[in-house]
């Protein structure tokens, strides 16, 4: 299954494009995007950093769980570096013969890099600040 | 033996590298290299303070995998500290 971390803008019609195919009946784009708020704090913009030599690896380790699940076929990409407002930092396809599977596919993903994913974020805000956030503390395996 | 060790995000901000390089007996774990480090920066000024902030037990991986803290390590192993995660 394709996962892997990337420093540039994220093509999420190719990565739909991707997994679809004769067989599918339902295919989900998520795409994760840097929003202009959090916290009460004004948010300009979000640099992502990651382990990339292991992100890659967890990623398409995910998918794979996730395909073998839900019976979808996956794709997940990862950005890394200074993004803005509107910017997407994280997309995931997944396809299936129904919707539901390719629904919890895709949900599955996006749940698992919060919590495995070695990726961080610093958000940056509008007095010049900025701050790393608190996240998950990351585990080995899928937790269900 | 010697290993590498990784850091990242705010844990390369408290450290003040995101690479270093250590010494270690043979039998050391994953988590002597973490100590190794402690003891290292108390070497160098302000250092030690800033790493005071690293918890008791970060996560870590050993050749990009998660592991535990009593994983034993071998000459060229690559460790890593892992702060919270926050991807997506």
């Amino acid at each position: 299954m394709p996962g892997w971390i990337t420093d540039r803008p994220l093509d999420t019609g190719a990565l739909l494009q991707r997994v679809c195919g004769p067989a599918t009946g339902a295919a989900v784009l998520f795409v994760g995007t840097v929003r202009d708020h959090n916290q009460g704090a004004v948010v300009i913009g979000i640099r992502y950093e990651a382990y990339a030599e292991m992100a890659g690896a967890v990623l398409q380790e995910i998918g794979a769980e996730a395909e073998a699940r839900f019976g979808a076929r996956v794709a997940a990409v990862h950005r890394v570096g200074e993004l803005g407002v509107g910017e997407a930092s994280v997309a995931i396809a997944a396809a299936a013969a129904h919707r539901a599977q390719a629904y919890e596919a895709s949900r599955y993903v996006i749940e698992e890099i919060k919590v495995r994913l070695p990726v961080w974020k610093e958000e940056r805000y509008d007095d010049g600040s900025a701050r790393w956030l608190d996240g998950a503390r990351p585990e080995g395996q899928a937790r269900h | 033996m010697r290993i590498t060790l990784l850091l990242f995000a705010s844990y390369r901000d408290l450290a003040g590298t995101g690479s270093v390089t250590l010494e270690l007996p043979p039998g050391a774990t994953a988590a002597d290299a973490v100590a190794a480090l402690r003891t290292r920066a108390g070497e160098e000024p302000g250092a030690v303070h800033r790493l005071a902030r690293l918890p008791p037990r970060p996560a870590l991986a050993v050749n990009r995998r998660h592991a535990a803290a009593d994983t034993p390590l071998r000459d060229g192993d690559e460790v890593a500290l892992l702060p919270p995660v926050a991807g997506g």
